[in-house]
């Protein structure tokens, strides 16, 4: 195992050193007194495990492939873009465009995320990306989303509403969204048909939560007692027709 | 005016730090906070505004100048000892930094209208500043006015915004709020009088993002007497909420509905009597909405507003403790100052983030 004192290193740096110690084999990194430093586990493709306390700059994680990152604090902005395997659990909330372009792996959220989270995540045969979230989201979740899950548990959440923001699944084409709670009809996209998850689809979601329950020490039976709405697309080609002639 | 460079591609960052009870604190933290997120801007501007850091002077208009020569000041300051009276006039100090290069002359005046002048022209105080402002922004080639506001004070340059900070001496001034901006110029120039904070009286603006609506609003703008004339789209956000704020004396929640109007979908679901007020808003203010990407913090002697577009695209976090509360475009650049905060949080988009000293319930 290797610590790196993060404070008042550059990003550069920092993500030099732990370059570095990966491809001298190290399999567990603990970054301490992080905050704000930009693109941590970036394009990373080792199995390695970074644990990063405090608060990581923008773009964490993008293009990462196989590295399992623990944030002790909150995400910023950009998150998992195009991550391509591997885990991310997240003991806090994450910001805005979280799994953009995402495409395989899990990420993992115990708090709220922002604006536009899963913007066409896509998923391709048995590479199926999957972004659970326990708090609250805004809007724009699973924007032209193409393949792929994002579950959204809203633990601690009053009202419905206030579970999700609108514009929820515009664009959708593919993949699906789990919603604990009902959603109305005015928050999602015209692309989107919301349904009661059936029984054997709340066995499936069952699977997935089981992990992250287990992640941020959840009671499994607490989060499936309750509705799951389904929003799944109406079409695979939403705008086909806009096209042709 | 010197330095005016080529557009270069770019991001920006704002940070801004209020002590709900006025105390004041230096220049130090704001500098520490907006450099935390250095990587957004690109060197092509930096600003901070300061509100408290005059209190021996709090009743006189502290009228910031750049100048790019002496002809130019030579000027202006006819025009000025015209239409003021001025107790002080004296050069904003600075220091040598390196990087820092070809700043103009910055000056600073502490004045008061001049009476016969002032009566003559049958305006309020405040309106006759502006108009001088205004006069001194479009006639006079070379000058600049940074800012004219009461016990506050803008210092903004081309440089990274803790050069900037360094450049002005800022640790050595104390405000009970503070805004700051790093610049990352998309689409006008990088130039002294174009970095941020925009100001008007004790309006000031810092911005990331780009205001696509600029040439509907610079039209509505111009038939109130305001000329735009910074080369940037900002300065229209200062002189939308001073016609609001200030002239058509609008509840502050109105303005904010104005310049980021909710979407007619959401009208549509409100109680009737909402809606009749957010529909009116609308219709009489349609010129002033905001299109396109931006987070904000608008400063005013009595505390900011921080506000997103409706549709957030572009990040802003609040924080909060026992005394202050702080906003900037990342969360880390408020830890920077505040490891431990009561409270975190992003607004919604179109949701106005409001911090008053205490005692205060308007901005205005």
């Amino acid at each position: 195992m290797a610590k790196i004192d993060a404070q008042g290193v550059y990003y550069r740096e920092l993500n030099e050193q732990v370059k570095e110690l990966v491809a001298a084999g190290e399999k567990e990194i603990i970054l301490d007194n992080v905050n704000g430093q930009r693109y941590i586990g970036d394009g990373l493709a080792k199995e390695v495990k970074i644990e990063i306390n405090g608060t990581p700059g923008n773009d964490l994680a993008a293009f990462t492939d196989g590295v399992e990152l623990v944030v002790n604090g909150n995400g910023q902005d950009g998150i998992a873009n195009t991550m391509n395997a591997g885990k991310l659990v997240i003991h806090g909330n994450a910001g805005d465009i979280l799994g953009y372009s995402m495409r395989g792996g899990k990420v993992y959220i115990k708090g709220d995320v922002g604006y536009r989270v899963g913007i066409h995540m896509k998923g391709y045969q048995q590479q199926q990306p999957t972004i659970i979230v326990g708090g609250t989201a805004g809007d724009f979740f699973g924007e032209y989303m193409a393949g792929g899950r994002l579950i959204l548990l809203g633990l601690k959440s009053g009202p419905a509403e206030a579970v999700i923001g609108n514009h929820v699944g515009v664009g959708m084409h593919g993949g699906e969204i789990y919603i604990r709670g009902t959603v109305e009809d005015y928050q999602v996209g015209l692309e989107v048909q919301v349904s009661e998850a059936t029984a054997g689809e709340l066995e499936e979601l069952r699977e997935y939560l089981a992990d992250y329950c287990q992640e941020f020490d959840l009671d499994l039976e607490e989060v499936m007692a309750a509705k799951f709405s389904k929003l799944a697309p109406v079409s695979s080609r939403p705008y086909g027709n806009m096209y042709a002639y | 005016m010197v330095n005016r460079q080529e557009k270069v591609l770019s991001g920006c960052a704002i940070s801004g730090i209020l002590n709900r009870k006025g105390k004041k604190f230096s220049g130090r933290e704001i500098i520490d906070s907006i450099a935390l997120m250095h990587d957004r801007s690109n060197g092509m501007g930096g600003g901070f505004a300061a509100y408290g850091i005059y209190p021996e002077r709090k009743d006189e208009y502290a009228i910031h100048l750049f100048y790019d020569d002496l002809e130019a000041k030579n000027k202006v300051e006819k025009f000025l000892n015209c239409h003021f009276d001025i107790s002080v006039g004296e050069v904003v100090p600075t220091r040598e930094i390196s990087s820092i290069e070809d700043s103009p002359l910055i000056w600073r005046y502490f004045s008061k209208p001049e009476e016969q002048k002032l009566s003559a022209s049958g305006l309020e105080e405040d309106e006759y500043v502006a108009q001088c402002v205004m006069n001194i922004n479009s006639d006079y080639q070379g000058a600049f006015v940074v800012s004219s506001g009461k016990n506050m004070g803008v210092f903004k340059g081309v440089g990274y915004p803790e050069e900037i900070g360094e450049f002005y001496k800022l640790e050595e001034y104390e405000a009970y709020l503070w805004t700051a901006h790093g610049r990352f110029p998309t689409n006008t120039p990088g130039w002294w009088g174009g970095a941020h904070p925009f100001t008007l009286l004790d309006w000031s603006i810092v911005h990331n993002g780009e205001i696509s609506s600029y040439g509907a609003n610079k039209r509505y703008l111009e038939m109130f007497g305001y000329k735009c004339s910074m080369m940037t789209d900002t300065e229209a956000i200062t002189y939308l909420f001073d016609l609001m704020l200030r002239k058509h004396d609008l509840p502050l929640e109105v303005a904010v509905k104005a310049v980021a109007a909710p979407l007619w979908s959401e009208i549509e679901r409100m109680e009737v009597e909402e809606q009749q007020l957010v529909k009116s808003i609308r219709q009489v203010y349609s010129s002033a909405l905001l299109n396109g990407p931006f987070s904000i913090i608008l400063g005013h002697q009595n505390g900011f507003i921080a506000l997103n577009d409706r549709i957030k695209l572009r990040p802003l976090v609040v924080a909060e403790d026992e005394e202050r509360i702080y906003v900037a475009s990342e969360e880390s650049a408020i830890r920077e100052i505040c490891a431990d905060p009561d409270k975190v949080w992003s607004p919604r988009g179109g949701e106005a983030v409001i911090g008053l000293l205490e005692g205060r319930s308007e901005i205005e």
